[in-house]
């Protein structure tokens, strides 16, 4: 019996021990983190444009070609419609990894895309992350431009538009809508894990992104620097969607 | 007169319902047409087919004599606007809404300044560029749509209804605006309504539309010459009577619609004639009114209509001599009207007019 008691007891001390030593882990942390983040670590810094810009690109591509996708989505109608619909809205929540590995086989050596060589780059990224997230902006536009009354398209007809500039006219009319999808497909992209890192492989001063950085970093124990980045993530994305939100209230 | 349109065996069938059936049109330079015909008549589809907006099923539209077609349609859409019988406005200010259509014709800032200051005016909308349009009241944006249209002085301008769901205030604005715009700028306009008064004071010509098919064109003379129980399923016929009629000697004349109902109106016809009041010219009230306008009557009230701002009364004088009566809903809740309540109504014989 005293043997089990003590037996216990000494476990109990040791997961406390444990506890302590992990909250002190992670104050400590805190502060590396609030310290690499004010004395402009350079590393942070990198890493932090990086991802700004490998996402900001992905976004970009993403409604280069949603926003014509989801225009004739909206607008038009034609067979097969429905399905097109459909898939993109099944695609809003496919799992990044899952992206990865395909985007992996198509571009890896052997495979169709092989001859471009950019798996492990930055271009591979930047593709990977717009392929994610054009369903978002796809599914997040067609709804907006479905809301605009359909006569808005005949009224811009009377005052003399063309087609185009009548679509163009609805566009304009969702724009709150088309404001918001891009918010929330740059918001996805950043945030996104599996994708850059099958596509991208974490490359220190090449392809690191706070997400892989932060994983990383992690799973080396290195917390302090996963702490810094994941709060600048944390920044990133509440200054953008707060931004977008000043600007569409001061508009209405 | 020139045509400047002419719709030839025009029809437009959607899926099962045929909304248009051989329609053969001339709408001629500078007229005011008047489109006539109850809900689902086809005024709409007409409307928006010379707006180039909806294509024709079948029959051809010309117009200065060229055939419309794919080719010329953005030719012939510059040249001819519309104000929807459901406001449309873009989601932006007011000054951007009239603009849209100066850019696309790609006019100047000055001159597209100049033009939204004009059109404004007309409308009695001044200072209202920066406004956000959506956020003004239903007349008032029923109004801005109407100085978009104005704005970009086409030669055909199409109206649906411009009236149809606004209160009194804001419909006599725009009719003001819209004899102002056919007496100065000679805008041809072919408007859908469903309001005699508008057709009387406004309209050159009209179309009794019925089920897709037009009945009879002629002045609102002519119109006016059909029975009017005919009548009244093309246009809401209110306060309309007719009677004997005698010259008073005092520049007036009495008119007995019938039972002893009497109206002294303030021109000198005598015989057989129709006249009538508009609902929104007859002053209400619950007590007996002593003013200077000649017909003064009392009756019950025996229908109510909730229209929003404004509320109609029907007031029976006599059985068979009801009254078409206008407020808006601020007096009714102030008088406490109910079906049954007694009411005096007055008019001046100057509201009456003959058809």
């Amino acid at each position: 019996m005293p043997t089990t008691i003590s037996s216990g007891l000494s476990r109990t001390l040791r997961l406390r021990h444990g506890e302590l030593y992990l909250t002190a882990e992670i104050v400590e942390g805190l502060m590396k983190a609030l310290q690499l983040i004010f004395s402009g670590d350079p590393t942070v810094i990198e890493i932090t444009v990086r991802s700004i810009l490998v996402s900001g690109s992905a976004t970009l591509l993403s409604v280069l070609w949603g926003i014509p996708i989801a225009t004739v989505l909206g607008l038009k109608q034609f067979p097969g419609r429905f399905l097109l619909k459909g898939f993109f809205n099944a695609m809003l929540g496919v799992p990044t990894v899952f992206l990865g590995l395909v985007l992996y086989m198509f571009l890896s050596k052997a495979s169709p895309l092989g001859f471009l060589h950019i798996l492990y780059t930055p271009a591979a990224m930047i593709i990977g992350q717009a392929v994610l997230i054009t369903p978002i902006t796809v599914s997040f536009v067609t709804n907006a431009i479905e809301s605009v009354d359909p006569e808005i398209k005949d009224l811009a007809k009377t005052l003399g538009a063309s087609e185009t500039e009548a679509s163009l006219a609805v566009l304009r009319e969702s724009l709150n809508g088309v404001v918001l999808a891009t918010t929330a497909s740059f918001n996805r992209a950043i945030a996104e894990l599996g994708v850059a890192l099958m596509v991208g492989g974490n490359i220190a001063g090449f392809t690191s992104l706070l997400t892989t950085t932060i994983a990383l970093e992690t799973s080396k124990g290195e917390i302090a620097l996963g702490i810094a980045l994941a709060i600048i993530l944390l920044l990133i994305v509440s200054a953008v969607s707060i931004t977008i939100n000043l600007i569409q209230r001061r508009r209405t | 007169m020139k045509a400047l349109i002419e719709l030839e065996d025009i029809s437009k069938v959607y899926e099962d319902i045929t909304a248009l059936k051989q329609v053969n049109l001339q709408i001629h330079e500078c007229e005011v047409f008047n489109l006539l015909g109850p809900n689902g008549s086809g005024k709409t589809t007409l409307l928006r087919i010379i707006a180039g907006i909806e294509k024709p099923t079948s029959g051809e539209m010309r117009f200065k004599g060229s055939r419309v077609e794919n080719d010329n349609l953005n030719d012939v859409r510059l040249k001819t606007t519309m104000v929807f019988q459901k406001t449309l406005l873009f989601n932006i200010s007011v000054y951007k809404n009239i603009a849209y259509g100066l850019r696309l014709r790609e006019r100047s800032k000055k001159e597209t300044d100049q033009k939204i200051r004009e059109v404004l005016k007309t409308v009695k909308l001044e200072g209202y560029e920066k406004r956000p349009a959506k956020k003004l009241s239903g007349g008032e944006q029923q109004r801005v749509a109407l100085a978009r249209a104005l704005a970009l002085d086409t030669e055909v301008l199409l109206l649906d209804e411009p009236t149809a769901n606004i209160d009194p205030k804001n419909v006599s604005i725009i009719e003001d605006a819209l004899s102002w715009v056919n007496r100065e700028k000679k805008t041809t306009m072919i408007i859908a309504t469903h309001n005699l008064f508008q057709t009387i004071t406004l309209a050159n010509r009209a179309a009794l539309l019925l089920e897709g098919s037009v009945v009879k064109v002629g002045s609102p003379q002519e119109i006016f010459t059909l029975p009017p129980k005919l009548l009244e399923s093309y246009m809401r016929l209110e306060n309309v009577f007719s009677g004997v009629s005698k010259i008073t000697g005092e520049g007036t004349s009495l008119v007995d619609i019938g039972d002893g109902v009497r109206i002294e109106t303030a021109f000198e016809k005598g015989g057989n004639i129709t006249v009538f009041v508009r609902p929104e010219d007859i002053i209400v009230s619950a007590n007996p009114i002593v003013s200077s306008a000649r017909n003064s009557f009392e009756g019950q009230i025996v229908e109510i209509s909730d229209l929003g701002a404004v509320v109609r009364l029907r007031v029976r004088v006599k059985t068979g001599r009801d009254f078409i009566v206008q407020i808006t809903k601020r007096s009714f809740n102030d008088m406490q009207l109910n079906i049954d309540s007694k009411v005096f109504f007055v008019f001046k014989a100057s509201s009456v007019q003959a058809l």
